[in-house]
């Protein structure tokens, strides 16, 4: 029994409907065209709709359906590898039944309906045991790298009365069936559906533990994300923030990668879809592509889909956290997703508080990222979402808005800096704004996998990167023939920590993804001669001998000469550079016998 | 087609038209406005309810009365007749001739407001398009298929910089030009006759479909001129196979037009008084370049605009780098220096440089030389403003060395002729030629064996580069 109904007025994408009996946040299907659109209030028999697609031509007196539901999402095998748009259609299947551009009123089903998936039911399952939400009722393997748990959809609770065998099943088919309390037969199928504005529910949330690992050695060493934490690339254009979420998504040790592309370029896009089959997850050494999905809304879609986009990406995230896996959620970019909550609170002639944002933009955000997070699942133990939300501030001023509110919320900040960007200091993470809440936490499963030294030098790394801000500025007043020595050894080291650690290549085949280990040998050798260097300042050795060491520039490039794998190569390396300082200590020290 | 005609208007002020007791019109309808002396003004819905429906008028609603003004709805949106008799036409905002010849006559006509593409259908561009400029080709290399604005101000020349690139795009080892469509918002005489006289001169004007809205245009014009120019450019680019250069000049009169009509239909402004939907709108315009599968053509967008008061952090400089895949941006100063084109390249940026440039595309060394040059001249800047402050005497030989190649890079490799067209590969040996000027330990961005191959003085210096340097 369907709702029926007729478009009163056409405001761009806000169109007024008079349907009766709609509810708040119900799916309708409006006009010829069949445009889909979500009601987003209620006034007597008049509904106003945010409509996904342009409203061009649309005439008022069309007629209106209701479909007695919410935004909702597919969940079942076949997400993996996909790309769709924000509200979750699949681009390939339209690329092929409708070509180039995306027409409007087209809505193929998001799972594909016709492929077949190898079920194994879980072993110990019973018929006529009691099942709730969450329980595992078996698997599919959805790609190599990937085991796609089926579950007992967190709305159904009651007895198990039949399970499938093992065997070939399509979407459509009954996996199992479930009596609920009121004597009502639900039909479990490898898919289910789940409104997107509403967080799965889980058992509780657990702490998180271990640091996500992306590769990037100014994140994971400097400024480390917790798996199940929340962090922000704030950056103005032009400074990288899409390459630092490209390197997460590529390199990050997560089990599954979501990427929404929120309101940002179509090229950016087909760069994943391009790049990413081809490439190897270092861990797994499969394809990237089969563990990562992507949410498409680039900029010129339609402004309300740009809304949805992210809630879809979430919501698949949380899914998959469901059945135990760690999964990255990058959002790119959560201004373009404020903007477009802007958009439409100002063609419903909301109240505008800061910059035109309507009063709600902190109390969505919060919630948004509040679904980050690591949760015990049911019977899969543990599970997590990290979520990194790109911010692109107006002008670069992260004073804005939504960089503000951003910040309070999230614990890792990776601040990047047109500066440093213009300089071509890649990534253009400044290390002066950017800070984690997390390294205590971080540091614990450092010093137990790969070094205790690891938060020691790590802070030490920082106070020498500090003090050469501070030299910098005196240097730029007077010369550096003001300072002394062991300041300028100083300037020397960190340029030194600049160039050897903290730049890293995307585009350089080594130097693209730097092992824990890797991360940790690099700072430490640069620090160990560093304070090498130091100790012959003392001893009067002429700070420009040093500076003009060709072993320096070697030591820059250390890290794109030694892949992750050849660390025993890099170490004999800096033991060479090592003995090199060595010599210059004992040739001074003979000197200075020798004078005296 | 039945077109559906009233008298009934109940207002008139800002450029908007109310019309009563008009049922089932449709949003973005065309309408045809005509005044008591029978005079036409066009129009757009752009709302539309079942009690009234609202319409921009183009020319705005000055002497409109509301008892004699009639509106005819005509039942279709803004559309653009398409056929390749477009090549050498000028066209206004609407569509119509500029050129006092007949209109063109073709049954294919396309809405202007295209849907966007499909993600899966794009794919990544990739062909190094040479301008024959350095500061674009060597550091900030344009692809096919790239929308790459220039960001200028009042005064400086990037309408003979935009013309240049016109006269001298194309792939290295291929002749074959680019079709070009033009389009011009708010601009003065003296400048449309620039571009018009550039096209004659250069002999590509049987190539160019050009877009005009003058300064004194009605503003609105402004807004659909650059939808209609990007539709003729991808029916010269899908349905022709044409590589087609769009040229789009000046977006900062767009974006005021666009606050313009926004204030006058009441919408909530956000920063600087443009509407919050600038972002999404100029997207509308910029993410219809690019390349799509099976599809010979391509799109390449250059837009042109101007910063208000040089302020790259305005909205319209900022919300267009957020979308465009970088940006080349000009400078007052290099400009006050003689220096042609001004290119200021510490901001300047191509995003899709990346994937185009390097073995198989241009030369093995090219994006390490990139690199390399945007680095030194960073120290090299930081170096003179050191030296504005405690006097080049003062300096070390090294940051000495610094400020020389500063000037050498701006000189020669920054500037050059309005007519001088580098390869590539001339534009490499010069990059080289500059980083010769410095030891190779300086050179931290290039890998040794380009340093063998390619720097002047390599093999000799490599080993104790400053030692024999005399102090200063």
């Amino acid at each position: 029994m369907t709702k029926k109904g007729i478009i009163k007025d056409i405001n761009g994408p806000i169109v007024t409907i008079i349907l009766p009996g709609v509810a708040n946040g119900e799916q309708v299907k409006i006009g010829e065209l069949g445009l889909y659109g979500e009601v987003i209030s209620l006034q007597g028999s008049e509904a106003l709709v945010q409509i996904y697609e342009s409203t061009e031509m649309v005439r008022p007196g069309e007629p209106v359906e209701g479909l007695s539901h919410p935004l909702s999402v597919e969940l079942g095998p076949g997400l993996m590898g996909g790309i769709f748009d924000g509200v979750q259609r699949p681009l390939e299947k339209m690329f092929l039944q409708a070509g180039d551009q995306i027409p409007r009123g087209l809505s193929p089903d998001s799972l594909d309906r016709e492929s077949q998936w190898t079920f194994t039911p879980t072993e110990s399952l019973e018929p006529n045991t009691q099942v709730s939400g969450g329980i595992q009722l078996g698997s599919v393997q959805e790609t190599e790298s990937v085991l796609h748990r089926i579950l007992v959809p967190p709305d159904v609770s009651g007895e198990l009365i039949e399970i499938a065998p093992q065997g070939d099943y399509s979407l459509d088919q009954t996996i199992a069936q479930v009596k609920t309390a009121n004597g009502e037969i639900r039909r479990l199928k490898l898919f289910h559906r789940w409104p997107v504005r509403q967080p799965r529910p889980y058992q509780h949330r657990d702490h998180s533990s271990e640091p996500l690992i992306t590769g990037q050695r100014i994140l994971d060493t400097f400024f480390p994300l917790l798996k199940g934490g929340k962090g922000a690339v704030p950056g103005p254009f032009g400074a990288g923030k899409t390459m630092v979420q490209h390197q997460v998504a590529r390199w990050s040790n997560a089990d599954i990668v979501i990427y929404v592309g929120c309101g940002e370029r179509g090229n950016e896009l087909v760069d994943v879809l391009d790049s990413f089959p081809d490439l190897k997850d270092p861990y797994t050494g499969r394809s990237l592509m089969e563990r990562t999905l992507l949410v498409a809304n680039t900029s010129n879609m339609p402004v309300v889909a740009r809304e949805a986009s992210i809630y879809v990406g979430i919501t698949i995230a949380e899914y998959y956290r469901d059945q135990g896996h760690d999964v990255v959620m990058l959002a790119d970019s959560t201004s373009r997703w404020a903007e477009a909550l802007r958009e439409v609170s100002g063609r419903l002639g909301q109240m505008p508080v800061e910059e035109g944002y309507p009063a709600y933009l902190a109390s969505r955000l919060s919630a948004f990222y509040e679904r980050a997070g690591r949760v015990e699942t049911h019977d899969c133990g543990k599970g997590s979402v990290s979520l990194i939300g790109a911010v692109s501030p107006p002008g670069g001023d992260f004073s804005e808005p939504v960089t503000s509110h951003t910040k309070e919320i999230i614990q890792t900040f990776w601040a990047l800096s047109k500066e440093l960007a213009d300089a071509r200091h890649y990534p253009a993470i400044d290390w002066v704004d950017s800070f984690s809440a997390d390294v205590s936490t971080a540091a614990a499963w450092w010093h137990e996998q790969v070094d205790r030294n690891w938060e020691k030098r790590r802070g030490q790394a920082l106070s020498m990167l500090a003090r050469d801000a501070e030299l910098s500025r005196i240097v730029n007043l007077v010369g550096p023939e003001a300072l002394s020595s062991a300041q300028r050894w100083i300037l020397e080291g960190a340029a030194l920590i600049k160039e050897g650690v903290l730049q890293q290549s995307a585009l350089d085949p080594v130097d693209t993804f730097s092992s824990p280990e890797k991360q940790f040998l690099l700072l430490d050798t640069l620090l160990t001669i560093y304070d090498q260097g130091a100790d012959l300042i003392e001893l009067g050795v002429p700070v420009q001998e040093l500076s003009n060491l060709p072993i320096l520039a070697k030591l820059r490039r250390c890290k794109e000469v030694y892949d992750s794998d050849q660390l025993d190569q890099l170490r004999a390396f800096r033991e060479q550079a090592i003995k090199s300082f060595e010599s210059i200590r004992s040739e001074y020290a003979q000197r200075g016998e020798q004078t005296s | 087609m039945s077109a559906k005609e009233y008298r009934t208007v109940s207002s008139a002020q800002g450029g908007l038209l109310t019309v009563s007791q008009v049922p089932g019109i449709a949003f973005g309808d065309r309408v045809e406005v005509r005044d008591s002396q029978g005079r036409k003004r066009n129009g757009q819905v752009i709302r539309s309810s079942s009690i009234e429906v609202l319409i921009q008028v183009f020319e705005g609603t000055d002497h409109l009365d509301l008892e004699s003004t009639w509106v005819r709805f005509l039942d279709t949106p803004l559309e653009i007749s398409l056929s390749p008799e477009i090549l050498g036409r000028v066209f206004d905002g609407l569509g119509e001739p500029k050129d006092g010849r007949p209109p063109v006559v073709s049954r294919l006509h396309r809405g202007i407001n295209a849907n966007a593409f499909n993600p899966a259908a794009r794919t990544y561009p990739k062909e190094f398009i040479q301008t024959g400029i350095s500061t674009i080709d060597g550091l900030n290399s344009l692809v096919r298929g790239q929308k790459l604005p220039i960001f200028s101000a009042s005064g400086l020349p990037h309408n003979r910089l935009a013309a240049q690139i016109v006269r001298q795009a194309k792939l290295p080892d291929e002749e074959s030009h680019f079709s070009i469509v033009f389009a011009a918002m708010g601009v003065s005489y003296s400048d449309a006759r620039f571009f018009q006289e550039e096209f004659a001169s250069s002999g590509v004007l049987g190539n160019v479909v050009m877009f005009i809205n003058m300064a004194d245009d009605p503003p609105v014009e402004r807004l659909t001129l650059p939808r209609m120019a990007l539709t003729a450019a991808e029916y010269l680019a899908f349905d022709l196979d044409r590589h087609v250069l769009v040229v789009m000049t000046d977006m900062t009169h767009y974006a005021e037009a666009l606050r313009e009509v926004a204030t006058a239909k009441g919408d909530v402004p956000a920063r600087k008084g443009y509407p919050g939907y600038l972002y999404s709108d100029l997207t509308e315009i910029y993410e219809r370049s690019g390349r799509i599968k099976d599809r010979h053509g391509s799109i390449t967008l250059v837009p042109v605009l101007s910063m208000p008061s040089d302020d790259i952090t305005h909205p319209i400089p900022d919300l267009t780098g957020y979308i465009t895949e970088g940006q080349i941006v000009l400078s007052r100063e290099l400009h006050n220096q003689g220096v042609y084109p001004p290119v200021h390249i510490s901001p300047s940026l191509s995003r899709l440089m990346k994937d185009g440039i390097g073995k198989d595309f241009t030369r093995e060394d090219h994006p390490h030389v990139s690199n390399q040059l945007y680095a030194l001249y960073a120290r090299a800047l930081e170096t003179r403003n050191l030296a504005s402050i405690i006097g080049a005497d003062e300096l070390s030989a090294r940051d000495q060395r610094y400020l020389e190649f500063a000037d050498a890079f701006e000189k020669r490799f920054v500037a050059q002729g309005e007519d001088e067209d580098r390869s590539i590969v001339e534009t490499l040996n010069l990059a080289w030629e500059l980083l010769s000027l410095l030891p190779t330990t300086a050179l931290t961005r290039v890998t040794e064996t380009e340093m063998a191959k390619y720097h002047r003085h390599a093999g000799s210096e490599l080993q104790q580069p400053e030692q024999k340097e005399p102090l200063a």
